[in-house]
């Protein structure tokens, strides 16, 4: 068995917000083994950002931990005095933020803000820290030349390598990547991601990858973990997820796709939308847009289950999970959904 | 009938180009000249009626700016465009209204499309006002457009503001705006690039189902080939604000005929696992449409360019229903 270098237990982060307190992540489990690529996917506003954001700590005044673990290395972020937790921000664990491209400031040459957390943050001499700047930038295959540029000198795609670039700079063993290509077109995200992929074999790198896009998580993760409404629904290794998939939801996703292969069909959307994070509906989160609920679906919490080997969901009929994938590949099954979600 | 080029021109583009000048402060005071951003630089397309036709390429290369010339939201810099037999550029007063009912865009940012103020009444009666549609008339219009996007029972919709709306619900409204006026043809501009991929197909599924049960002519814009595979029967590639290839989409997809259309194809995200790493077959780095390469524009990031490349621009070949603008097919 491989290291684990995240183990995250049934965390919840809650939001103050007018209405009440409203939990965006709650009791999300995930473990992360050393050396992996693992995918967090789901939909908008499932609380993948604040999720991600919450093992840095680094969380808008709003939040607050209001349970849960996440130890890395054997220890617990959560609890983690904050000098300590200071001490491992970008030299353990690293944190490309969510359109990371916009957030490089414009009034600085991308040099300078290079160089501010190699000296600032990392101590190095002058000297060093020019060196560390060019290897850094070889190293995402912009030329060394161009750190001298303000960030509107480059292109999308050019500011999001700076971005890993920057979160490179002090040799982090844990990635943090939200959404790293997200909005940016086919090619240029394509060879981010072959970047990435490079990287994290180069270097041992262990990644959580962020992204809404299941073909991200098909192209360059090992592992993955769908979230929904706060929760993960599912886990385990990327071929099994997909080609498998054993929650109802990940089944959705697959299907809702459009891809080349094969023929042209219909693409079959999940009708609806995902519930009010205020108050949430008892029992499964996914019910009210699930073609296989039955009436225990809408009283009680799924647990989550083994399926086998590293392969976890968390459904009342997970055994029945090879006769729902053969009716969620019908559209009619579906589309039946859109006349009860309206 | 034979085929979907059959028929009757709506659309006819000839040799446009649209250059924009850009004078930084900086340049100005140095002396430099101002540069020349030529973000079309000749461009040929007809669109027969009822056609929906893709527009395939990169950031940059010119998608947005030939689609706002194709609505006169641009004027061109060359070239001609001809709507309905028409000369475009010669409208004007009525006949330029008309138009303006007639040709319609669908934006790409649905949260940007709509004013965040207004109701989703108020910016559904805005088209019908400016184009003077009798008040009388309005609510059977928006009806009618509400239940073509498949949002039942509008009333639901209608008394609340964008922010009280799913991106996928907003979609539709905005694409419910641009049917109030039955035009003939709309341009639309990556209408779910800001949308997760769960909701996007609804929103495909909507506009596939429109697009076809109105008969209208459309023009998709998109950088993703899967996408366009799915709503258009032909697609044209553009590169540096040029067309390299223009045919069938699905004969595109198995057999790509220009070399940048390869990397477009071979570009295309995946849900399986098991696909190629292969590296792309295309050189890294930004088309620069200030400083376009001599010849063939795609040669500096080409991995088959040869000397003829660099010397002279290609010409079209027609190969069968398809048309491609490279030395390796002429
Ligand atoms: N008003 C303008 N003034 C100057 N340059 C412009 C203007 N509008 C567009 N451009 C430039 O023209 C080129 C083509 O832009 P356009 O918006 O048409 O590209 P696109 O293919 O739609 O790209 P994207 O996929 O990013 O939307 C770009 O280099 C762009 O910066
Ligand atoms: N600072 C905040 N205050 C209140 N609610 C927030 C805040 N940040 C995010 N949320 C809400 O928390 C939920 C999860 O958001 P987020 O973690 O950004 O999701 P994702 O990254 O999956 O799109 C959403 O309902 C979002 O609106
Ligand atoms: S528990 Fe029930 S409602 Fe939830 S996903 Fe499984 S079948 Fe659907
Ligand atoms: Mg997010
Ligand atoms: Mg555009």
């Amino acid at each position: 068995m491989t290291e684990t270098i995240l183990d995250i237990r049934d965390l919840a982060i809650a939001y103050r917000v007018a209405q009440g307190e409203m939990r965006a992540v709650d009791g999300a489990s995930l473990a992360v083994p050393a050396g992996t690529i693992t995918g967090l996917v789901g939909e908008s506003g499932c609380g993948k950002t604040t999720l991600a954001r919450a093992l840095t700590r680094v969380m808008p005044g709003n939040a607050r931990l209001a349970g849960g673990q996440a130890l890395f290395a054997g220890r617990d972020l959560m609890t983690l005095p904050e000098a300590e937790m200071n001490r491992l921000r970008w030299r353990e664990i690293a944190f490309v933020p969510q359109s990371a491209m916009n957030s490089l400031d414009p009034v600085y040459r991308v040099g300078t803000q290079l160089r501010e957390v190699l000296v600032g943050r990392g101590g190095m001499d002058r000297r060093r820290a020019r060196a560390r700047a060019e290897e850094l930038f070889g190293m995402v295959g912009i030329e060394p030349r161009r750190l001298g540029d303000y960030p509107h000198q480059f292109s999308g795609g050019m500011r999001q390598r700076v971005a890993i670039a920057l979160a490179l700079a002090l040799g982090p063993r844990l990635v943090i990547a939200d959404e790293p290509v997200t909005a940016l077109d086919v090619i240029v995200q394509r060879q981010i991601l072959d970047q990435l992929l490079e990287l994290q074999k180069g270097l041992g790198l262990s990644v959580i990858l962020v992204t809404h896009d299941i073909s991200v998580v098909a192209y360059v993760c090992d592992r993955v973990a769908v979230m929904y409404a706060g929760q993960v629904v599912e886990a385990g290794d990327v071929r099994t997820v997909l080609t498998r998939p054993a929650h109802p939801y990940t089944m959705g996703l697959c299907n809702a796709f459009p891809h080349l292969d094969g023929a042209r069909g219909v693409l079959t959307p999940i009708e609806g939308a995902p519930p009010d994070l205020l108050a949430p509906p008892p029992g499964c989160r996914f019910a009210p847009r699930c073609p296989f609920a039955v009436d225990a679906c809408r009283r009680q919490a799924p647990p989550v289950q083994a399926i086998g080997g590293t392969h976890l969901a968390a459904c009342h009929r997970i055994a029945e999970a090879e006769a729902l994938r053969a009716r969620a590949a019908r559209v009619e099954t579906w589309a039946a959904m859109a006349e009860t979600v309206a | 009938m034979s085929g979907p080029r059959a028929g009757v021109p709506l659309i006819e583009a000839e040799d446009v180009a649209m250059h924009f000048r850009v004078g930084s402060a900086l340049s100005a005071l140095v002396g430099g000249r101002p540069a020349l951003v030529r973000a079309v630089d000749g461009v040929s397309l007809t669109l027969m009626r009822g056609e929906s036709v893709g527009l395939l390429g990169e950031s940059g290369c010119g998608k947005t700016t030939m689609g706002r010339l194709l609505l006169r939201l641009l004027r061109p810099s060359a070239g001609r465009i001809r709507f309905d037999g028409e000369d475009i550029a010669a409208l004007s007063g009525a006949g330029l209204r008309r138009f303006r009912a007639r040709a319609q865009m669908i934006f790409q940012n649905p949260f940007e499309a709509l004013n965040p103020r207004f109701t989703i009444a108020a910016a559904l009666a805005e088209p019908l006002e400016n184009a003077g549609i009798p008040r009388a008339e309005w609510a059977g219009r928006i009806e009618r457009a509400m239940e073509l996007v498949r949002l039942p029972d509008p009333g639901q919709f209608l008394a609340r503001r964008p922010h009280q709306l799913s991106g996928g619900q907003l979609q539709r409204v905005v694409m419910a705006r641009a049917l109030l006026l039955d035009p003939d043809f709309v341009v639309a501009d990556e209408p779910v690039s800001m949308l997760d991929v769960s909701v996007r197909a609804g929103v495909l599924n909507v506009f596939r189902e429109v697009r076809a049960r109105l008969g209208l002519t459309a023009i998709y814009i998109s950088h993703d080939l899967a996408l366009v595979r799915y709503v258009c029967e032909r697609t044209v590639v553009m590169y540096l604000g040029r067309v390299v290839e223009d045919g069938p989409t699905e004969a595109m997809i198995e057999d790509p005929l220009h070399p940048y259309t390869r990397a477009l194809v071979a570009a295309v995200p995946t849900p399986d696992p098991d696909q190629s790493h292969a590296p792309l077959p295309i050189g890294r780095g930004a088309p620069d449409a200030r400083n376009p390469p001599s010849g063939c524009r795609f040669r500096d990031r080409c991995p088959l360019a040869h000397d003829r490349c660099a010397a002279e621009a290609p010409r079209p070949t027609r190969i069968g229903a398809r048309t491609v603008y490279c030395h390796l097919h002429g």
